[in-house]
């Protein structure tokens, strides 16, 4: 195995502390180690920033739902193509880019390991067959849990060891990494047509409420000692005056024990932050929710930002793309999945001049810096339902600089512009607090011991850009550096240098992680459990499961529960 | 002896994963719980058409010869072709499909599969308006209305009835199988009743029609599931249903955008729309919204009648304009068992379903110009690789002889029509029985497919004859590239 040297760089490894100095990385057999042998291939980092590489902790990239949204969009695909090159498979891009693309494109800005937060568990073996086929990143997905019927009907009965099992279980055979809650309750009532619209209204036919399912699972995450917490869609997501939901449902989980870690993650929490009561008065809600999670420590959040061009929205909350629907008339998919979960898709174009789109650009920025912990909020853009993820570097400019900032507000729709807080926020983050909020944070808040720092033991899964922080001021050059955070100079991914100067120049194969969860107690799948499964599904029980036949490089995580 | 249990059927686009096979010797000898064209593909596919051997034409004859020979020559064609087409796809596994992108890219050709001639349109349709739509196990559970509209389930899906429809137990709706039979016995004894009174009576004249048109009900009121057939002939599966409406040929657009009216609370000032009294459609459109849970099925009555993609546009519309009122859903009825697989792999690797166009190095999709039925008939072909699938059986004349045209490479189990034309012939061993694999059923859940038999000997997968044509294909192309650079 190649011995790797990178010499000289401003390292920013925000878990081990470390700020901006100047250091040496060694790397060995596809870790971080502390030195290397004189033979050692030599990166010059000299005037460069090093970083772990990107963490993405939600992205929509593989699965049935992301794959329906490619074949509804050619219009999508046909202004955005790339070549077959000598390393480099063909593809198509834009909002939602094909596998190779979605690989290549991530690794060029120095991403190294993304997680497809929407599995629904009967398509399991579509999204790993994808996952597959997404080179150059380490990936994992999270199993739609929220609506599935055997843990309504646990919750319901109060079991929550048995659901325990159950979910432990449901890790082992979808090949997930942490429960995904969507809209609970909702999906089950858009079976019929119909949602939930507090934590607190009945799931119809099943007598439990959305609080009861969120808190539930978050025990039931807890009793199984889950790397990451449980992974929250909030109620009534996308409509105006939604952060009191927001805002109850924290509150519910202030219940659940905090014990140091996370109990719960609210992802794309801009669209979670609405004020207002119509969408004719729609405002932040960015002031009230930032206040509650700087006052409180139990929850981590995603932004969810939004950017200003054509996208395509895509989320397993049915219902809330029906809404979309409504009010555009656009093209709309609907996929319900059975016994699991929903699903829809719409197309959509956020303009600066139209004042809802532009007040949701402000209140994902107002959240990002009014949230005083960069470890407690990170930055996405909900690929591609704010905007694709290949945007992520003018988002960073965004944080970065105030200039940026009002440069793009002036041109927002004049309604929008007097209602935004960000002329009151001068906050301009560091890279130190950049490289927390794109990786370190994101690695620390999925549990991922390895990935998002440069400690010795660590992956070697490292990024190098451009800039200088000495010579340069990030906050008044900051075109520069958004043009850095696109095309990284280096991507290192297990020790193997995979993008140069912006090119992919290597191919590796990138694992699928997933949770061996072992119980004391194994979940029982008795015949009462298999009749049970043929009555809700139209598949064999034996069919259900991914085996390893799916999951081309495998790294199961194996987490002892307490049950 | 031994038997296998939760086989996938490798047949149609239901994929019945609960089929029971009895295996004897490396014999499939007793097939349970499928439906007779299961039961013969299981039992039969070993028939007197297997290929044993590669063939290759030498003066006009296919001779058998080597694997290794066989892929040469098919990599050379691939390799030193400029606009080669790779079609079929449809009836292999997923893992196959994967391959076969990679190859057509590199060989910088036409990705297409059979959706060209039978579900294409259906595709283009949800590129127009998208699509609402469900997984089937939704249907069983929730649906209180299901139409079948220019398809017969009955004869090309049977047991999509009986396990995802009408006759199946969900937790919100119940199976109608026991009123069915019901019917069916009364309905014998009504004809037994009428004969006799005909024999008495000594009269020979019809019995007299309930209604006004042939089979058309006067009301739709009905408890439970309702099943209603939409098609031009009094189909099988139209004998089952509860109403049955007999639209004219190439009339269904005209109907549904009736109904579309209808359902929209507007009124239509015609007697009758495509041989329909509006009278009737009132009632029918009083049934789409007053349900709980509705779902249109749609087959090549649709896709493949005057119309084409618009009838299915406008289907899917009429859906759309469904869910203002209640929650219906809409999907095809696909054919072959993996051709939804060959749409998914084609999407997830170039952005496309279907029709894929390679030559200028990047995918490009546009109906009309880059499905291989467009080349074939602008002549612009100059090779092609057909698998799994038999374009020689059921293209039209003038691409079929385009194709022949040019040296023409078949990857096949059988020797098929197509096999029959070819230069270069491979013969493949069974995805489902012989090898395992993946497919895609019509609303999009991936199945395994099980290997339940050794292939005969010498016998490779799809997979593995693609990979071999692909390695070969590459080495070509880096000899060239080689000599190039160096002059």
């Amino acid at each position: 195995m190649v011995e790797l040297l990178i010499k000289n760089g401003f390292v920013f490894d925000p878990i081990n502390g470390i700020n901006g100095e100047k250091m040496d990385i060694a790397i060995k057999n596809g870790k971080i180690v502390e030195k290397v042998t004189r033979k050692a291939q030599l990166i010059d980092a000299t005037g460069l920033t090093v970083m772990p590489g990107g963490v993405d902790i939600h992205t929509h990239i593989a699965g049935g739902e992301v794959n329906t949204g490619r074949i509804v969009r050619p219009e999508d695909h046909v202004k955005d193509v790339v070549s077959k090159t000598a390393t480099t498979r063909s593809g198509t891009g834009y909002s939602i880019p094909s596998t190779f693309v979605t690989g290549y494109r991530y690794s060029k800005m120095g991403y190294t390991t993304v997680m497809n937060p929407s599995m629904a568990p009967l398509e399991a073996k579509h999204t790993h067959e994808e996952l597959n086929d997404i080179p150059l990143l380490d990936k994992a997905s999270y199993p739609l849990i929220g609506d599935w019927w055997f843990v309504l009907e646990y919750l319901r009965k109060g079991d929550l060891e048995g659901c325990a099992r159950h979910v432990a279980w449901m890790m082992d055979i979808t090949k997930g990494y942490a429960i995904k809650i969507v809209n609970p309750g909702g999906l089950e009532s858009w079976g019929f047509g119909h949602n939930v619209h507090s934590i607190d209204d009945q799931v119809p036919n099943f007598c439990i409420t959305p609080r009861e399912i969120i808190v539930g699972l978050a025990k039931v995450n807890k009793m199984l000692n889950l790397p990451h917490s449980i992974h929250l869609h909030t109620n009534n997501l996308g409509l105006p005056g939604n952060y009191v939901t927001t805002l109850e449902t924290m509150k519910a989980l202030e219940s659940v024990p905090y014990e140091g870690r996370p109990v719960g993650h609210i992802t794309h929490l801009q669209f979670s932050s609405f004020g207002g009561d119509g969408w004719g008065n729609m405002k932040s809600a960015a002031e009230e929710i930032s206040s509650y999670i700087n006052a409180h420590n139990h929850m981590t959040f995603d932004m969810g930002q939004v950017i200003f061009t054509d996208t395509t929205t895509m989320t397993a909350d049915g219902p809330f793309e029906f809404t979309l629907y409504q009010l555009s008339g656009h093209k709309w998919v609907n996929s319900d999945v059975e016994t699991e979960t929903s699903g829809g898709i719409i197309p959509f174009h956020y303009k600066k001049n139209n004042a809802v789109n532009a007040t949701q650009w402000s209140i994902g920025l107002e959240l990002a810096l009014l949230i005083k912990d960069p470890w407690k909020m990170f930055m996405t853009t909900d690929h591609p339902n704010g905007g694709p993820f290949f945007a992520y570097p003018r988002i960073l400019a965004w944080l970065m600089s105030k200039k940026a900032r009002e440069a793009t507000l002036k041109k927002c729709h004049k309604k929008a512009q007097k209602k935004s807080l960000l002329p009151s926020i001068d906050r301009e983050l560091s890279l130190y607090e950049l490289a927390i909020m794109t990786r370190a944070g994101q690695a620390k808040a999925l549990g991922l011991k390895n990935k998002g720092h440069l400690g010795v033991g660590a992956d070697a899964d490292i990024a190098i850009y451009n800039i200088n922080p000495e010579t340069t001021d990030i906050a008044r050059k900051y075109k520069s550096v958004r043009r850095a955070f696109k095309h990284a100079a280096y991507t290192i991914k297990d020790g193997q240098i995979v993008v140069k100067d912006g090119e992919v120049v290597g191919n590796v194969s990138g694992r699928t992680m997933w949770l061996d969860v072992q119980t004391a107690e194994p979940c029982r799948i008795d015949d009462e459990m298999r009749n049970k499964f043929k009555e809700y599904w139209t598949v064999e029980y034996d069919n259900y499961p991914v085996t390893d036949h799916y999951v081309k490089v495998k790294d199961p995580i194996i987490v002892k529960a307490s049950v | 002896m031994s038997i296998v249990k939760s086989v996938t059927c490798p047949i149609c686009g239901c994929l019945c994963d609960d089929i029971e096979l009895t295996v004897e010797n490396n014999e499939v000898v007793k097939v349970k719980n499928g439906c007779a064209i299961c039961e013969s593909k299981f039992i039969g596919y070993r028939g007197e058409h297997r290929i044993k051997t590669p063939l290759m034409r030498k003066n006009g004859k296919l001779v058998p010869v080597s694997m290794n020979e066989a892929v040469h020559a098919a990599a050379e064609v691939l390799a030193n072709s400029t606009y080669p087409i790779l079609y079929g796809w449809s009836s292999t596994s997923s893992e196959a499909q994967r391959v076969g992108v990679e190859l057509t890219e590199e060989v910088g050709g036409i990705m297409d599969n059979t959706a060209v001639v039978c579900h294409g349109p259906s595709i283009l349709g949800v590129q127009e308006v998208g699509i609402p739509t469900c997984t089937l196990g939704q249907i069983r559970h929730r649906a209180d209305l299901i139409i079948y509209w220019g398809c017969d389930p009955w004869s090309a899906h049977p047991r999509h009835l009986e396990r995802y429809t009408s006759f199946t137990e969900g937790r919100f709706e119940k199976s109608e199988w026991k009123a069915y039979m019901q019917k069916l016995k009364a309905q014998a004894g009504q004809k037994k009743m009428q004969s006799a009174m005909r024999i008495e009576s000594g009269r020979t004249q019809l019995r007299p029609q309930t209604c006004s048109i042939p089979g058309m009900p006067q009301t739709m009121s009905k408890d439970g599931r309702k099943l209603i057939v939409i098609d031009v002939r009094k189909t099988m599966s139209a004998e089952m249903a509860d109403y049955y409406i007999q639209v004219e040929p190439n009339k269904d657009y005209e109907l549904m955008q009736a109904l579309r009216v209808l359902v929209r609370d507007g009124e239509l000032d015609v007697d009758k729309v495509a041989g329909v009294p509006v009278e009737y459609l009132k009632q029918v459109a009083d049934a789409l919204v007053n349900c709980e849970f509705g779902v249109i099925f749609f087959g090549m009555g649709l896709t493949q009648t005057a119309g084409k993609f618009r009838n299915v546009e406008v289907a899917i519309s009429l859906v759309r304009d469904l869910n203002m009122r209640t929650k219906f859903s809409i999907m095809p009825m696909r054919g072959h068992f993996n051709v939804t697989g060959a749409n998914v792999v084609s999407a997830w690797q170039t952005g496309y379903p279907y029709g894929v166009d390679f030559s200028l190095g990047y995918p490009r999709y546009n109906p009309g110009e880059t499905t291989c039925m467009d080349v074939l008939l602008r002549e612009e072909n100059d090779a092609s690789l057909v698998i799994a699938a038999d374009p020689g059986a059921n293209f039209p004349k003038k691409a079929i002889e385009n194709m022949v045209k040019h040296p023409l490479i078949v990857i096949d189990p059988h020797m098929n029509a197509t096999s029959m034309l070819g230069d270069i012939v491979f013969p493949s061993a069974f995805v489902g029985i012989e090898v395992e694999g993946t497919a895609y059923r019509m609303d999009h859940v991936p199945l395994p497919l099980k290997k339940v038999v050794e292939p005969p000997k010498g016998i490779l997968s799809d997979e593995e004859i693609l990979t071999k044509i692909l390695a070969q294909v590459k080495l070509i192309k880096s000899k060239k590239t080689a000599k190039k650079a160096e002059a």
